[in-house]
Protein backbone atom coordinates (compact mmCIF):
# COMPACT_ATOMS: atom_id res chain seq x y z
CA UNK A 1 0.00 0.00 0.00
CA UNK A 2 1.56 3.45 -0.76
CA UNK A 3 2.47 5.41 2.23
CA UNK A 4 1.40 8.88 2.72
CA UNK A 5 2.87 11.52 4.70
CA UNK A 6 0.92 14.79 6.24
CA UNK A 7 2.79 17.28 8.12
CA UNK A 8 0.60 19.06 10.30
CA UNK A 9 0.82 22.78 10.95
CA UNK A 10 2.82 22.42 14.03
CA UNK A 11 5.32 20.05 12.54
CA UNK A 12 3.57 16.71 13.60
CA UNK A 13 4.09 14.00 11.05
CA UNK A 14 1.35 11.57 10.48
CA UNK A 15 2.53 8.50 8.04
CA UNK A 16 -0.35 6.64 6.71
CA UNK A 17 -1.03 3.34 4.90
CA UNK A 18 -3.05 4.92 1.39
CA UNK A 19 -5.11 2.32 -0.29
CA UNK A 20 -5.08 2.75 -4.03
CA UNK A 21 -7.99 4.84 -5.64
CA UNK A 22 -8.80 6.45 -2.12
CA UNK A 23 -8.05 10.44 -2.02
CA UNK A 24 -5.54 12.04 -0.09
CA UNK A 25 -8.08 13.58 1.99
CA UNK A 26 -10.36 10.72 2.70
CA UNK A 27 -6.75 9.43 4.47
CA UNK A 28 -6.35 12.46 6.30
CA UNK A 29 -10.06 12.24 8.00
CA UNK A 30 -9.72 8.50 8.33
CA UNK A 31 -6.80 8.84 10.54
CA UNK A 32 -7.83 12.16 12.01
CA UNK A 33 -4.81 14.24 10.81
CA UNK A 34 -5.26 17.85 12.16
CA UNK A 35 -6.55 21.03 10.06
CA UNK A 36 -8.20 18.85 7.50
CA UNK A 37 -11.64 20.00 7.73
CA UNK A 38 -13.76 18.35 4.27
CA UNK A 39 -16.71 20.48 5.27
CA UNK A 40 -18.08 18.88 1.73
CA UNK A 41 -17.06 15.51 2.10
CA UNK A 42 -14.97 15.49 -1.43
CA UNK A 43 -17.08 16.97 -3.69
CA UNK A 44 -14.99 19.78 -4.63
CA UNK A 45 -17.73 22.14 -3.58
CA UNK A 46 -15.22 23.37 -0.07
CA UNK A 47 -11.82 24.47 -0.35
CA UNK A 48 -11.35 23.25 3.36
CA UNK A 49 -9.27 20.28 2.43
CA UNK A 50 -5.96 22.77 0.90
CA UNK A 51 -2.81 21.15 1.66
CA UNK A 52 0.18 21.81 0.14
CA UNK A 53 2.25 19.51 -1.80
CA UNK A 54 6.06 18.71 -1.20
CA UNK A 55 7.78 20.29 -4.52
CA UNK A 56 9.49 17.14 -5.08
CA UNK A 57 5.93 15.57 -5.61
CA UNK A 58 4.27 18.23 -7.89
CA UNK A 59 5.00 16.69 -10.78
CA UNK A 60 3.46 12.67 -10.12
CA UNK A 61 0.50 14.56 -8.09
CA UNK A 62 -0.03 17.00 -11.32
CA UNK A 63 -1.71 20.35 -11.31
CA UNK A 64 -5.53 20.93 -10.39
CA UNK A 65 -8.46 20.98 -12.83
CA UNK A 66 -10.36 24.01 -13.62
CA UNK A 67 -12.98 23.33 -10.80
CA UNK A 68 -10.53 22.76 -8.28
CA UNK A 69 -8.09 26.24 -9.47
CA UNK A 70 -12.04 27.71 -8.81
CA UNK A 71 -12.44 26.41 -5.64
CA UNK A 72 -8.73 27.12 -4.37
CA UNK A 73 -9.64 30.69 -4.71
CA UNK A 74 -11.51 30.38 -1.54
CA UNK A 75 -8.69 28.82 0.13
CA UNK A 76 -5.90 30.59 2.89
CA UNK A 77 -2.60 31.35 1.74
CA UNK A 78 -2.92 29.91 -1.22
CA UNK A 79 0.49 28.84 -3.19
CA UNK A 80 1.57 27.03 -6.88
CA UNK A 81 1.82 23.57 -4.73
CA UNK A 82 -1.64 24.15 -3.58
CA UNK A 83 -4.05 21.12 -4.01
CA UNK A 84 -7.20 20.03 -2.59
CA UNK A 85 -6.46 16.83 -1.00
CA UNK A 86 -10.14 15.35 -2.03
CA UNK A 87 -9.02 15.68 -5.45
CA UNK A 88 -6.18 13.76 -5.35
CA UNK A 89 -6.12 10.24 -6.18
CA UNK A 90 -3.70 7.68 -4.49
CA UNK A 91 -1.63 5.30 -6.62
CA UNK A 92 1.46 3.25 -6.68
CA UNK A 93 3.35 6.08 -8.18
CA UNK A 94 2.71 8.46 -5.15
CA UNK A 95 3.89 5.80 -2.41
CA UNK A 96 6.23 8.28 -0.37
CA UNK A 97 4.18 11.58 -1.45
CA UNK A 98 4.08 14.29 1.38
CA UNK A 99 1.95 16.96 1.42
CA UNK A 100 1.48 19.72 4.71
CA UNK A 101 -1.22 21.25 5.82
CA UNK A 102 -1.70 24.81 6.00
CA UNK A 103 -1.76 26.95 9.02
CA UNK A 104 -5.76 26.82 8.21
CA UNK A 105 -8.76 26.35 6.33
CA UNK A 106 -11.08 28.71 4.88
CA UNK B 1 -44.58 48.20 11.46
CA UNK B 2 -43.88 47.56 8.07
CA UNK B 3 -46.89 46.68 5.36
CA UNK B 4 -45.55 43.63 4.95
CA UNK B 5 -45.86 42.26 9.02
CA UNK B 6 -49.71 42.92 9.06
CA UNK B 7 -50.35 40.45 6.66
CA UNK B 8 -49.81 37.23 8.27
CA UNK B 9 -50.22 34.15 5.92
CA UNK B 10 -51.97 30.91 7.21
CA UNK B 11 -50.84 27.40 6.63
CA UNK B 12 -50.62 23.79 8.42
CA UNK B 13 -47.02 23.39 7.96
CA UNK B 14 -44.07 25.67 7.84
CA UNK B 15 -40.92 23.38 6.55
CA UNK B 16 -37.39 25.47 6.92
CA UNK B 17 -35.19 24.21 4.53
CA UNK B 18 -36.11 23.30 0.45
CA UNK B 19 -33.35 20.37 0.39
CA UNK B 20 -34.35 17.30 -0.69
CA UNK B 21 -35.71 16.37 2.77
CA UNK B 22 -37.73 19.60 2.94
CA UNK B 23 -39.66 18.77 -0.58
CA UNK B 24 -40.15 14.95 0.43
CA UNK B 25 -42.24 16.01 3.48
CA UNK B 26 -44.17 18.19 0.94
CA UNK B 27 -45.21 14.70 -0.38
CA UNK B 28 -45.86 12.93 2.92
CA UNK B 29 -47.55 15.85 4.49
CA UNK B 30 -49.50 16.16 1.76
CA UNK B 31 -50.99 12.92 1.55
CA UNK B 32 -52.39 13.52 5.21
CA UNK B 33 -54.00 17.13 3.86
CA UNK B 34 -51.77 19.02 5.34
CA UNK B 35 -50.43 22.29 3.09
CA UNK B 36 -46.87 23.58 3.43
CA UNK B 37 -44.96 26.67 3.05
CA UNK B 38 -41.66 26.17 2.68
CA UNK B 39 -38.39 28.91 3.27
CA UNK B 40 -34.95 28.63 2.44
CA UNK B 41 -32.00 30.98 2.32
CA UNK B 42 -31.20 29.92 -1.33
CA UNK B 43 -33.37 31.45 -4.80
CA UNK B 44 -34.19 28.07 -5.96
CA UNK B 45 -35.37 24.75 -4.15
CA UNK B 46 -32.82 21.84 -3.88
CA UNK B 47 -30.18 23.20 -0.86
CA UNK B 48 -27.20 21.16 -1.10
CA UNK B 49 -27.94 19.12 -4.06
CA UNK B 50 -28.43 22.71 -6.04
CA UNK B 51 -25.85 24.59 -4.50
CA UNK B 52 -23.18 22.77 -3.94
CA UNK B 53 -23.34 19.65 -6.23
CA UNK B 54 -25.63 20.11 -8.60
CA UNK B 55 -23.83 18.14 -11.56
CA UNK B 56 -22.23 15.54 -8.75
CA UNK B 57 -24.04 11.94 -9.73
CA UNK B 58 -25.53 10.65 -6.16
CA UNK B 59 -25.10 6.70 -6.20
CA UNK B 60 -27.58 5.76 -3.15
CA UNK B 61 -31.13 6.94 -3.48
CA UNK B 62 -33.01 3.88 -4.11
CA UNK B 63 -33.74 2.75 -7.64
CA UNK B 64 -32.04 5.82 -9.18
CA UNK B 65 -28.45 3.85 -9.33
CA UNK B 66 -27.16 7.09 -10.30
CA UNK B 67 -28.82 10.55 -10.08
CA UNK B 68 -27.53 13.99 -10.16
CA UNK B 69 -28.23 16.28 -7.72
CA UNK B 70 -30.43 18.86 -9.73
CA UNK B 71 -31.45 15.62 -11.17
CA UNK B 72 -32.95 14.72 -7.82
CA UNK B 73 -34.51 18.24 -6.79
CA UNK B 74 -36.25 18.40 -10.31
CA UNK B 75 -38.02 15.35 -9.64
CA UNK B 76 -39.09 15.85 -6.10
CA UNK B 77 -40.44 19.22 -7.69
CA UNK B 78 -42.70 17.05 -10.10
CA UNK B 79 -43.41 14.64 -7.53
CA UNK B 80 -44.77 17.16 -5.17
CA UNK B 81 -46.22 19.66 -7.52
CA UNK B 82 -50.63 18.10 -6.74
CA UNK B 83 -49.88 19.65 -3.17
CA UNK B 84 -48.86 23.35 -4.58
CA UNK B 85 -46.60 23.94 -1.73
CA UNK B 86 -45.81 27.81 -1.49
CA UNK B 87 -41.49 28.16 -1.34
CA UNK B 88 -39.92 31.66 -0.09
CA UNK B 89 -36.73 31.74 -1.59
CA UNK B 90 -34.07 34.24 -0.28
CA UNK B 91 -35.29 34.04 3.40
CA UNK B 92 -33.99 32.91 6.34
CA UNK B 93 -36.19 32.20 8.87
CA UNK B 94 -35.20 34.95 12.23
CA UNK B 95 -37.91 33.61 14.68
CA UNK B 96 -40.16 31.16 15.50
CA UNK B 97 -42.92 32.43 18.34
CA UNK B 98 -45.39 30.06 19.88
CA UNK B 99 -48.79 30.98 20.57
CA UNK B 100 -51.06 30.31 23.02
CA UNK B 101 -53.09 28.09 21.08
CA UNK B 102 -50.00 25.96 20.55
CA UNK B 103 -49.69 27.04 16.62
CA UNK B 104 -46.51 29.13 15.72
CA UNK B 105 -45.62 32.25 14.33
CA UNK B 106 -42.80 31.59 11.93
CA UNK B 107 -41.07 35.13 11.11
CA UNK B 108 -38.52 35.85 7.80
CA UNK B 109 -35.63 38.09 8.00
CA UNK B 110 -37.53 40.43 5.63
CA UNK B 111 -40.32 40.50 8.55
CA UNK B 112 -42.96 38.28 6.59
CA UNK B 113 -45.38 36.33 8.79
CA UNK B 114 -46.82 32.65 8.89
CA UNK B 115 -48.83 31.13 11.11
CA UNK B 116 -48.60 27.31 10.86
CA UNK B 117 -49.68 24.25 13.05
CA UNK B 118 -46.11 22.75 13.30
CA UNK B 119 -42.90 23.62 12.00
CA UNK B 120 -40.91 21.03 10.47
CA UNK B 121 -37.14 21.90 10.36
CA UNK B 122 -34.73 20.25 7.51
CA UNK B 123 -32.21 22.44 7.50
CA UNK B 124 -29.65 20.16 6.41
CA UNK B 125 -26.19 21.76 7.26
CA UNK B 126 -28.02 25.02 8.15
CA UNK B 127 -27.97 28.17 6.04
CA UNK B 128 -25.65 28.98 3.47
CA UNK B 129 -24.12 32.74 4.39
CA UNK B 130 -21.42 34.22 3.01
CA UNK B 131 -18.01 32.89 3.89
CA UNK B 132 -15.82 35.42 5.74
CA UNK B 133 -12.51 35.31 4.05
CA UNK B 134 -9.40 33.65 6.13
CA UNK B 135 -7.51 37.16 6.88
CA UNK B 136 -6.60 37.72 10.30
CA UNK B 137 -8.47 40.96 12.06
CA UNK B 138 -11.34 40.59 9.48
CA UNK B 139 -13.67 40.59 12.33
CA UNK B 140 -13.03 44.35 13.33
CA UNK B 141 -14.52 45.65 9.97
CA UNK B 142 -17.42 43.84 9.47
CA UNK B 143 -20.42 46.01 8.99
CA UNK B 144 -18.60 48.99 9.44
CA UNK B 145 -16.22 48.94 5.94
CA UNK B 146 -16.22 45.01 4.97
CA UNK B 147 -19.54 43.75 3.62
CA UNK B 148 -20.28 40.36 2.31
CA UNK B 149 -23.54 41.29 0.29
CA UNK B 150 -24.57 44.89 -1.26
CA UNK B 151 -27.66 45.57 0.60
CA UNK B 152 -27.95 49.33 -0.10
CA UNK B 153 -25.59 50.29 -3.00
CA UNK B 154 -25.52 54.26 -0.99
CA UNK B 155 -23.75 52.52 1.58
CA UNK B 156 -20.30 52.85 -1.36
CA UNK B 157 -21.07 55.93 -2.87
CA UNK B 158 -17.82 57.99 -2.91
CA UNK B 159 -16.11 55.17 -1.44
CA UNK B 160 -12.54 53.31 -2.80
CA UNK B 161 -13.60 50.08 -3.01
CA UNK B 162 -11.68 47.03 -2.99
CA UNK B 163 -13.61 43.93 -4.20
CA UNK B 164 -11.97 40.00 -3.67
CA UNK B 165 -13.22 37.34 -6.00
CA UNK B 166 -13.32 35.98 -9.35
CA UNK B 167 -16.72 35.01 -9.19
CA UNK B 168 -20.09 36.25 -10.99
CA UNK B 169 -20.42 38.45 -7.57
CA UNK B 170 -17.49 40.11 -7.59
CA UNK B 171 -17.57 40.77 -11.34
CA UNK B 172 -21.57 41.87 -11.48
CA UNK B 173 -20.42 43.94 -8.03
CA UNK B 174 -17.27 45.43 -9.68
CA UNK B 175 -19.36 46.85 -12.99
CA UNK B 176 -22.11 47.89 -11.14
CA UNK B 177 -20.82 49.85 -8.27
CA UNK B 178 -17.81 51.35 -10.92
CA UNK B 179 -20.11 54.45 -11.71
CA UNK B 180 -20.75 55.69 -7.60
CA UNK B 181 -17.69 54.60 -6.16
CA UNK B 182 -14.60 56.94 -6.08
CA UNK B 183 -12.10 54.21 -7.66
CA UNK B 184 -12.76 50.49 -7.94
CA UNK B 185 -10.12 47.55 -7.31
CA UNK B 186 -10.48 44.49 -8.05
CA UNK B 187 -8.34 41.79 -6.22
CA UNK B 188 -8.16 37.77 -7.33
CA UNK B 189 -5.33 35.54 -6.83
CA UNK B 190 -5.06 34.49 -10.52
CA UNK B 191 -5.97 35.98 -13.91
CA UNK B 192 -8.69 33.57 -14.56
CA UNK B 193 -12.12 33.99 -13.61
CA UNK B 194 -15.08 32.08 -13.18
CA UNK B 195 -17.47 35.09 -13.75
CA UNK B 196 -19.51 34.88 -17.10
CA UNK B 197 -16.87 35.88 -19.99
CA UNK B 198 -18.90 38.50 -21.07
CA UNK B 199 -18.32 40.57 -17.21
CA UNK B 200 -14.71 39.76 -17.40
CA UNK B 201 -14.78 41.14 -21.06
CA UNK B 202 -16.24 44.01 -19.88
CA UNK B 203 -13.87 44.49 -16.89
CA UNK B 204 -10.65 43.82 -18.59
CA UNK B 205 -11.82 46.90 -20.98
CA UNK B 206 -12.24 49.17 -17.81
CA UNK B 207 -9.13 48.49 -16.56
CA UNK B 208 -7.65 49.07 -20.01
CA UNK B 209 -9.43 52.38 -20.27
CA UNK B 210 -7.73 52.87 -16.51
CA UNK B 211 -11.10 53.44 -14.68
CA UNK B 212 -10.68 50.51 -12.35
CA UNK B 213 -7.51 48.59 -11.80
CA UNK B 214 -7.44 44.69 -11.45
CA UNK B 215 -4.84 43.69 -9.13
CA UNK B 216 -3.62 39.47 -8.60
CA UNK B 217 -2.89 38.51 -5.57
CA UNK B 218 -4.61 37.29 -1.89
CA UNK B 219 -4.92 39.84 1.03
CA UNK B 220 -2.65 39.03 4.13
CA UNK B 221 -3.95 41.67 6.38
CA UNK B 222 -5.95 44.69 7.11
CA UNK B 223 -5.21 48.45 8.04
CA UNK B 224 -7.22 51.16 9.52
CA UNK B 225 -9.08 51.87 13.22
CA UNK B 226 -12.00 52.16 14.37
CA UNK B 227 -13.66 49.47 12.04
CA UNK B 228 -12.62 51.71 9.43
CA UNK B 229 -10.24 50.13 6.97
CA UNK B 230 -7.51 52.31 5.00
CA UNK B 231 -5.75 49.52 3.40
CA UNK B 232 -5.05 46.58 2.62
CA UNK B 233 -1.99 44.39 2.73
CA UNK B 234 -1.56 42.06 -0.95
CA UNK B 235 0.55 39.63 -1.62
CA UNK B 236 1.30 39.66 -5.28
CA UNK B 237 1.89 35.97 -6.57
CA UNK B 238 5.60 37.17 -7.04
CA UNK B 239 5.42 36.70 -3.46
CA UNK B 240 5.72 40.91 -3.01
CA UNK B 241 3.57 42.84 -0.16
CA UNK B 242 1.92 45.87 -1.90
CA UNK B 243 -0.85 48.45 -0.18
CA UNK B 244 -4.04 48.88 -1.51
CA UNK B 245 -5.69 51.68 -0.30
CA UNK B 246 -9.50 51.08 0.08
CA UNK B 247 -12.50 52.45 2.59
CA UNK B 248 -15.00 49.66 1.75
CA UNK B 249 -14.09 45.90 1.21
CA UNK B 250 -16.63 43.69 -0.38
CA UNK B 251 -15.04 39.69 -0.39
CA UNK B 252 -16.36 37.23 -2.42
CA UNK B 253 -15.80 33.99 -1.20
CA UNK B 254 -18.23 31.66 -1.68
CA UNK B 255 -20.94 30.35 1.11
CA UNK B 256 -21.03 28.28 4.21
CA UNK B 257 -23.17 26.76 6.17
CA UNK B 258 -24.57 27.53 9.92
CA UNK B 259 -27.25 26.75 11.81
CA UNK B 260 -27.92 30.16 12.03
CA UNK B 261 -30.75 31.81 14.75
CA UNK B 262 -32.19 28.30 15.03
CA UNK B 263 -29.49 27.82 17.54
CA UNK B 264 -31.76 30.32 19.85
CA UNK B 265 -34.94 28.89 19.93
CA UNK B 266 -34.84 26.37 23.05
CA UNK B 267 -34.50 23.32 21.32
CA UNK B 268 -32.45 20.72 22.85
CA UNK B 269 -28.87 20.80 20.53
CA UNK B 270 -26.15 18.55 20.48
CA UNK B 271 -22.86 19.59 18.49
CA UNK B 272 -25.24 21.88 16.44
CA UNK B 273 -27.54 19.43 15.49
CA UNK B 274 -31.16 19.32 16.74
CA UNK B 275 -31.88 16.43 19.21
CA UNK B 276 -34.98 13.94 17.80
CA UNK B 277 -36.62 10.76 19.02
CA UNK B 278 -36.72 7.89 16.12
CA UNK B 279 -40.52 7.54 16.47
CA UNK B 280 -41.48 10.97 15.67
CA UNK B 281 -38.32 13.10 14.67
CA UNK B 282 -40.23 15.43 17.07
CA UNK B 283 -37.75 17.90 19.25
CA UNK B 284 -38.08 18.80 22.86
CA UNK B 285 -40.62 21.55 21.39
CA UNK B 286 -44.13 19.78 21.26
CA UNK B 287 -44.63 21.16 17.50
CA UNK B 288 -41.56 21.76 15.88
CA UNK B 289 -39.72 18.62 14.22
CA UNK B 290 -36.56 18.20 12.94
CA UNK B 291 -35.31 16.00 10.16
CA UNK B 292 -32.62 15.22 7.12
CA UNK B 293 -29.26 16.24 8.23
CA UNK B 294 -29.78 18.52 10.78
CA UNK B 295 -30.94 15.95 13.63
CA UNK B 296 -29.15 13.87 15.45
CA UNK B 297 -30.41 10.18 17.38
CA UNK B 298 -28.58 7.50 18.30
CA UNK B 299 -27.50 5.43 14.75
CA UNK B 300 -28.20 8.22 12.72
CA UNK B 301 -26.85 8.29 9.22
CA UNK B 302 -26.82 11.47 7.34
CA UNK B 303 -28.46 10.23 4.38
CA UNK B 304 -31.01 11.92 1.86
CA UNK B 305 -32.95 8.06 2.09
CA UNK B 306 -32.80 8.54 5.76
CA UNK B 307 -34.35 12.17 5.77
CA UNK B 308 -37.09 10.59 3.53
CA UNK B 309 -37.81 7.92 5.82
CA UNK B 310 -37.75 10.40 8.41
CA UNK B 311 -40.03 12.50 7.09
CA UNK B 312 -42.79 9.72 6.25
CA UNK B 313 -42.80 9.41 9.96
CA UNK B 314 -42.67 12.58 11.24
CA UNK B 315 -45.63 13.41 9.05
CA UNK B 316 -47.91 11.06 10.39
CA UNK B 317 -46.67 12.48 13.81
CA UNK B 318 -47.49 15.78 12.75
CA UNK B 319 -50.87 14.65 11.87
CA UNK B 320 -51.34 12.96 15.02
CA UNK B 321 -50.17 16.65 17.14
CA UNK B 322 -52.60 18.73 14.65
CA UNK B 323 -55.44 16.49 14.70
CA UNK B 324 -55.18 14.22 18.02
CA UNK B 325 -58.73 13.00 17.94
CA UNK B 326 -58.34 11.77 14.09
CA UNK B 327 -57.98 8.53 13.42
CA UNK B 328 -55.37 8.13 10.50
CA UNK B 329 -55.92 5.06 7.95
CA UNK B 330 -52.88 3.90 6.89
CA UNK B 331 -53.37 3.47 3.39
CA UNK B 332 -50.73 3.22 0.05
CA UNK B 333 -50.68 5.00 -3.15
CA UNK B 334 -50.29 2.42 -5.10
CA UNK B 335 -53.98 0.95 -3.80
CA UNK B 336 -56.04 3.53 -2.32
CA UNK B 337 -58.08 5.38 -4.52
CA UNK B 338 -58.33 8.55 -1.95
CA UNK B 339 -54.40 8.67 -2.31
CA UNK B 340 -54.49 8.83 -5.95
CA UNK B 341 -57.13 11.80 -5.71
CA UNK B 342 -55.16 13.70 -4.03
CA UNK B 343 -52.10 13.11 -6.09
CA UNK B 344 -53.83 13.70 -9.51
CA UNK B 345 -53.39 10.58 -11.23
Amino acid sequence: MPKITYLAHDGTKFEVDAENGSTVMENAIKNSVPGIEAECGGACACATCHVYVDEAWTEKTGSPEAMEEDMLDFAYDVQPTSRLSCQIKVTDDLDGLVVKVPERQA
Amino acid sequence: MSDKSNSIAETDVVIIGAGPVGLFAVFELGLLDLKCHLIDILDRPGGQCAELYPEKPIYDIPAWPEISGQGLTDRLMEQIAPFDPVFHFNRMVAGVEKQDDGSFIVTTDEDEKIKAKVVVIAAGGGSFQPKRPPVPGIEAFEDTSVFYSVRRTEEFKGHDLLIIGGGDSALDWTLNLLPIANSVTLLHRRDAFRAAPDSVNKMKALVEKGDMSLQLGQVTGLNGSDGQIESANVKTSDGDIVDVKCTRILPFFGLTMKLGPIADWGLNLNENLVSVDTEKFATNEPGIFAIGDINTYPGKLKLILSGFHEAALMAHAAKKHIDPDERIVFQYTTSSTKLQKKLGV
